[in-house]
């Protein structure tokens, strides 16, 4: 059955406090999501007050912060700070997003920072993502052609390219993946929406050959339909991305060629 | 501990090639059931009083009697497949998660063909 409550070793207790400076005057609260593999404790829940006068803007600021300044010994993934290289995903204020693009000043009071829910976690606010990786292989994210290749690019017309704009921009931080309660009961056997976008993608190239093969290694009452149009996955992307109209579609052309 | 890789773990036995039926059948009942299931309830509110033999009446109607197995089929069938989906997704336990799909398709069944019987003892 489905677990509705966490298992005993994932219950979270309560961390310790790291006090904003006195002279600070405009302190925000960071509580974060603190877990290490060693020592065979429990998680708990880290306090830290962030003097935001000396402080970017971005949830991701204060993380860095709280890392050079505060305590060092906080683990996080960050590589672009500008939202193209998908690391910094985690659960901020209840919603998967990119630390780095998302204003602390967005949230009101306490500002709350989870790894990505239900996945392992590897230390503090990293996440074990292979399973994604490994779904993200499976559905063949390259080009398949049978035709010879030409002496020079594929061309598509302006109207083919058009069809990957909201498609290609994905970075793969999995925000909306995780954010799926399908994706949650489900994840040994769904590939989750971040996944069947860039199945999409691929169908949706005019020069990919291999168009009906896809279609046919999505046709499954798992990998595909355990979607039930529940649009976390639209709300919670970081990128303003529609992942649900990716997999209404892959659904449409399936009808489509009955 | 297992020697598989992990996208030998996520291919597993290959895709059902299935799956599209089901969608569209779901879509199709909810579809059928929109007129249906307005006609029905109109119907029994408009009845709401009347004495046996008015309804058993009402029912003989040939018109009437087709329209409510008709009803009568999108509905189970459609129940029957909205159930199969809430089993597969939280139920993973494989001896219940058996016994409760075999218990959804005879269960709706025996509940459809009962109702379409009744009908039909009603009307002929």
């Amino acid at each position: 059955m489905v677990e509705f409550t966490l298992p005993k070793n994932s219950r979270i207790g309560v961390g310790t406090t790291h006090p904003a400076p006195e002279n600070a005057t405009n302190i925000r609260r960071f509580l974060v999501y603190r877990w290490s593999p060693d020592g065979g404790k429990n998680p708990s829940i880290d306090t830290y007050e962030i003097d935001m006068d000396a402080c970017g803007p971005m949830v991701l600021d204060a993380l860095i912060k709280i890392k050079n300044e505060i305590d060092p010994t906080l683990t996080f993934r960050r590589s672009c700070r500008e939202g193209v290289c998908g690391s910094c995903a985690m659960n901020v204020d209840g919603t998967n997003t990119l630390a780095c693009t998302k204003f602390t000043g967005e949230v009101k009071g306490d500002v709350k920072v989870y790894p990505l829910p239900h996945v392992p976690v590897v230390k503090d606010l990293v996440p074990d993502l292979s399973q994604l990786y490994a779904q993200y292989a499976a559905i063949k994210p390259w080009m398949e052609t049978q035709s010879s290749p030409p002496d020079r690019e594929r061309i598509q017309s302006q109207d083919e390219r058009k069809e990957l704009d909201g498609l290609y921009e994905c970075v793969l931080c999995f925000c909306c993946s995780t954010s799926c309660p399908s994706y949650w009961w489900n994840s040994d056997r769904y590939l989750g929406p971040a996944v069947l976008l860039q199945a999409y993608r691929w169908i949706s190239d005019s020069r990919d050959d291999a168009t009906g093969d896809r279609l046919d290694e999505l046709e499954d009452p798992f990998r595909l339909y355990r979607c039930h149009t529940i649009m976390n996955c639209t709300n919670t992307c970081p990128k303003n991305l529609n992942p649900a109209k990716a997999i209404g579609e892959i659904k449409k052309r399936l009808v489509e060629r009955r | 501990m297992s020697g598989r890789t992990s996208l030998r773990r996520v291919r597993d036995l290959g895709t059902a090639r299935d799956g599209v039926h089901h969608w569209w059948v779901q879509r199709l009942t909810a579809v059928a059931l929109v007129p249906l299931s307005i006609w029905f309830v109109t119907s029994i509110i408009l009845l709401a009083g009347s004495d046996h033999a008015r309804v058993t009446a009402w029912i003989s109607n040939p018109i009437v009697a087709v329209f409510l197995m008709l009803t009568l089929i999108a509905m189970f069938y459609h129940l029957k497949l909205g159930l199969q989906v809430v089993i597969e997704d939280y139920i993973h336990a494989k001896p219940t998660k058996v016994a409760c799909l075999l218990l959804n398709n005879f269960g709706n069944t025996v509940l459809a063909l009962s109702c379409i019987f009744s009908v039909l003892k009603v009307a002929v």
